[in-house]
């Protein structure tokens, strides 16, 4: 099989047909050539362009699905909603791995076979351009006038002169000469399929670096309030993924503490900058150093990056029991629900209030600055803390922390409620220092609030690679787009030198031909010496 | 009232006056298309070799240089809004979806304005680019108008400016070619019928460029557009790397900028191929336009992701 009919679909932007198919021979061959036979048939339409642009296309689609329905790597959150919203559809979607496409076996089947096309494609299609690099360019055809451009330029020249002059003004203008049998073979534009084969070729270098990235890399998130710290073990993030590859003791011995978080903001309240001073060590017992992470700027340490990809108020409680035991500093994240004003929602837990005794929940709302909107309900009308104030409701019971049911931090189980695990005991709006009393004789007291920080550690070891692969593709496709491949033939007549012209992909420029046979009719005239001109 | 404030207020003005240069040019065009005289539609029918121009005299042609005039003006006027709306806020003015929006289609024009100048007869596409721009600016500013103003936090970065200028010069470009392989497709099948036919888009279609001329033109413009977008979703990449810590995450914008890409690397591949080459290869660029309109409009006003930055309440 040659290359051309093995690889017809690499060209981006050149035709090129593909071969008839032998004619099959007759007599019914022993069972392992037809093996061979289906098995090349099977392989030619896999790497042939239709098929190839069916795998985009089923591609392209595939990935529709992965922006239009919630996905989990994204909001596990969301998914679950959709469960709740759509319980029958929810199931069977699910069975599809549809709230996972970009993990889904048959989106990697789609994009496995078409590199699998692509490599089929690649392969001879290298070879032939190997040498292609290293042949002369092809004898010139026996009649120039067939080609798609012609041009007959009369001459006084003797045949070997008129060659000399164009094949010295085809040199000039770049092209790879042969001049053989009395005629000129000339062609350009070689590197239009170097950049062909080096695009595809960085396309499956992409493909094989994020392929190591997803094995080697990992990421962990933990929200951290002022003054606190952690370090960089999956222990203790509040959520992380790893590849498969990659086990706790891969794990760069990083550990930071976040001492100061700081928000600005523009007059109109647009977000300016939020802002993160940390201590960091990169070693066990290392020296501490200082750095100040934002958006649009982490830390990075040999590989790691520390990111600050959110922020929040974690209001503080102090709770004095009826025996008069006082437990002050308890706090617990609240998350924003809406960023404009920061309004947070949130619950702290109490599972520990000493033997025999309710464990408590104080469930709420955070509002950096609050404002009433009548009938005691309150809202939040600035991000910043100006005038916080907490809108609460207390239930005491069990929260059920220690069912071995992992809960979510952020909510409380409200089938707990539901279900008389959890009584409503108090509700409140309070200002810092103001205090809700239960009837139990329980007091709760607002005191203040510190502000978190959302921080994320990432690896990815193929990130460079990734990043070198894709530039690398891009330089291969200016190169394949800006480059024009095309030939030009001379052969000498009877006082006239015929010119032929090529260009691949049928879209040449007339003006490119032109060009060459102005070049060559000038230097023509140029070289036919003054004197016989006068007669 | 502050210098910041009289310049976004200059901006708006302009941004009407835009919408008024582009539509006086509409009808320009149209006048164009519908006074070229019928003795000359034999002309216009044949050849490659029929320079557009010249098969257009008296009323019609002055009409499409009154219309390419106006157009140029208008594209002038457009350019100076973005100015102006950057030296108001202090930034590069693509900062929110009016800002975005009004760029993509500076660039659509800018596109269609180049391919006039290499090729003339393209003219006679002037219609059907000034129509969709000026109808889609009047959308732009009914329903994604945002005061010029300060940045977010997060797309305070330098990568803003590669990314999105990048993203809208793309974007433009693909613009223009969708609209110009949308033109193919009506031209070839009239060209298929052999020229002749009663229905009303074969009345449009004889007086539009043949369909080599159109398919080379969406042809030149994706050549123009992929790399430049192929780099744009690079840079947002690189950008996505620091502002999000991940280069590529599956968000809903990553995700359709994905299949544009796809689509588009389809395009090209379609149209060096057998039996793909012509009708096939025009839809899958009209597909293409469609996925990128889709990316900015859905994307950013409907579902929720990083990238909603759209700046409307």
């Amino acid at each position: 099989m040659t290359t051309r009919s093995a690889a017809p679909y690499l060209a981006l932007d050149d035709a090129e047909e593909g071969e008839p198919r032998p004619a099959s021979q007759p007599g019914r061959p022993p069972w392992r050539a037809r093996v061979v036979r289906g098995a090349r048939g099977w392989w030619r339409w896999l790497t042939s362009m239709p098929t190839a642009l069916m795998l985009l296309f089923l591609l392209a689609l595939a990935a529709v699905p992965g922006s239009l329905l919630p996905q989990r790597p994204l909001s596990q959150t969301a998914v679950a909603q959709y469960f709740a919203d759509n319980p029958r559809l929810a199931p069977v979607l699910d069975r599809f791995g549809l709230f996972d496409v970009f993990a889904a076996p048959w989106f990697a089947a789609i994009y496995l076979l078409l590199f699998l096309s692509l490599i089929g494609c690649l392969v001879p299609r290298t070879l032939g351009h190997v040498r292609s690099l290293r042949a002369a360019p092809p004898r010139a055809p026996s009649r120039l006038s067939r080609l798609p451009r012609h041009a007959d330029l009369s001459t006084d020249l003797g045949a070997e002169q008129a060659l000399d002059v164009a094949e010295e003004e085809l040199r000039v203008a770049r092209y790879r000469v042969l001049r053989k049998d009395g005629a000129i073979s000339a062609e350009k534009g070689l590197f239009k399929e170097t950049g062909n084969i080096v695009f595809h070729l960085a396309l499956l270098a992409l493909l094989i670096s994020l392929a190591v990235g997803k094995l080697w890399g990992y990421e962990g998130s933990v929200l951290v309030q002022e003054g606190q710290g952690f370090c960089n073990t999956f222990q203790q993030y509040d959520t992380y993924s790893a590849g498969p590859l990659i086990d706790g003791a891969d794990l760069s011995p990083l550990c930071v503490d976040l001492e100061d978080f700081q928000a600005r903001y523009e007059p109109d309240l647009t977000p300016a900058s939020f802002t993160g001073d940390i201590t960091y060590n990169r070693t066990l017992g290392g020296p501490d150093e200082q750095a100040t992470i934002g958006i649009n700027s982490p830390l990075r340490v040999d590989g790691t990056r520390l990111y600050l990809t959110g922020r929040g108020f974690a209001p503080i409680f102090s709770v004095r029991l009826p025996d008069g035991t006082e437990l002050t500093d308890l706090s617990a994240p609240f998350l924003p629900t809406d960023s404009g004003t920061m309004l947070s929602e949130g619950v702290l837990k109490l599972p520990d209030l000493g033997a025999g005794r309710d464990q408590l929940a104080v469930e709420g709302v955070f509002l950096p600055t609050a404002a009433d909107v009548g009938g005691g309900l309150l809202t939040s009308v600035d991000p910043r803390p100006l005038d916080p104030a907490v809108a609460i409701v207390v239930y005491a019971g069990s929260v059920g922390l220690d069912s071995g049911i992992p809960q979510n931090v952020f909510t409380l189980d409200q089938g707990r409620i539901g279900r008389g695990q959890l009584e409503r005991v108090g509700a409140a709006n309070l200002r810092p220092g103001d205090s809700l009393d239960l009837p139990d004789g329980t007091s709760i007291t607002f005191t203040g609030f510190k502000e978190f920080a959302a921080l994320q550690v990432s690896r990815d070891p193929s990130q460079l690679a990734v990043l070198i692969s894709a530039l690398a593709m891009l330089a291969g496709l200016l190169t394949t787009l800006l480059v024009r491949r095309r030939r030009v033939f001379v052969r000498p007549g009877d006082r006239v030198l015929e010119i032929g012209g090529l260009a691949q992909g049928g879209s040449a420029e007339p003006a490119e031909f032109a060009r060459v046979v102005t070049g060559i009719r000038t230097a023509l005239a140029a070289a036919w010496p003054t004197d016989r001109r006068e007669h | 009232m502050s210098d910041a404030a009289n310049l976004a207020g200059l901006a708006d003005t302009l941004f009407t006056l835009t919408i008024l240069a582009y539509s006086l040019a509409t009808i320009a065009f149209a006048a164009e298309l519908a006074f070229a005289s019928s003795a000359q539609r034999k002309v216009l029918v044949a050849t490659e070799g029929s320079e557009f121009p010249q098969a257009r005299t008296g009323f019609s042609a002055r009409a499409g240089m009154v219309a390419i005039g106006i157009t140029l003006l208008g594209w002038v006027l457009h350019g100076t809004i973005l100015l102006l709306r950057g030296l108001a806020a202090q930034r590069i003015p693509l900062g929110n979806m009016f800002e975005l929006a009004t760029a993509v289609t500076f660039v659509g024009v800018a596109g269609f304005l180049y391919l006039v100048i290499r090729t003339p007869r393209l003219r006679g596409i002037g219609l059907f680019v000034t129509l969709p721009v000026s109808v889609g600016m009047v959308l732009t500013g009914l329903f994604l108008y945002a005061e010029s103003g300060p940045l977010v936090a997060a797309l305070r970065s330098g990568w803003l400016v590669v990314h999105v200028t990048t993203v809208s010069i793309g974007f433009g470009a693909f613009l223009t070619s969708g609209i110009v392989s949308g033109l193919f497709l009506v031209r070839s099948r009239f060209e298929e019928a052999g020229g002749s036919s009663a229905e009303v888009s074969s009345r449009v279609a004889h007086r539009l460029p043949n369909a080599e001329t159109l398919d080379r033109a969406a042809h030149r413009l994706v050549v123009f557009g992929f790399p430049v977008f192929t780099f744009a979703v690079i840079a947002g990449a690189v950008w996505a790397e620091s502002a999000w810590g991940r280069f590529w995450g599956w968000d809903p914008k990553e995700t359709w900028a994905f299949i544009a890409w796809i689509v588009y690397a389809a395009y090209l591949h379609a149209r060096a191929t057998a039996g793909w080459k012509g009708s096939a290869a025009a839809w899958i660029n009209v597909g293409g336009l469609v996925v990128m309109l889709f990316n900015l409009l859905y994307v950013n006003l409907v579902s929720s992701g990083l990238h909603s930055y759209a700046g409307i309440n």
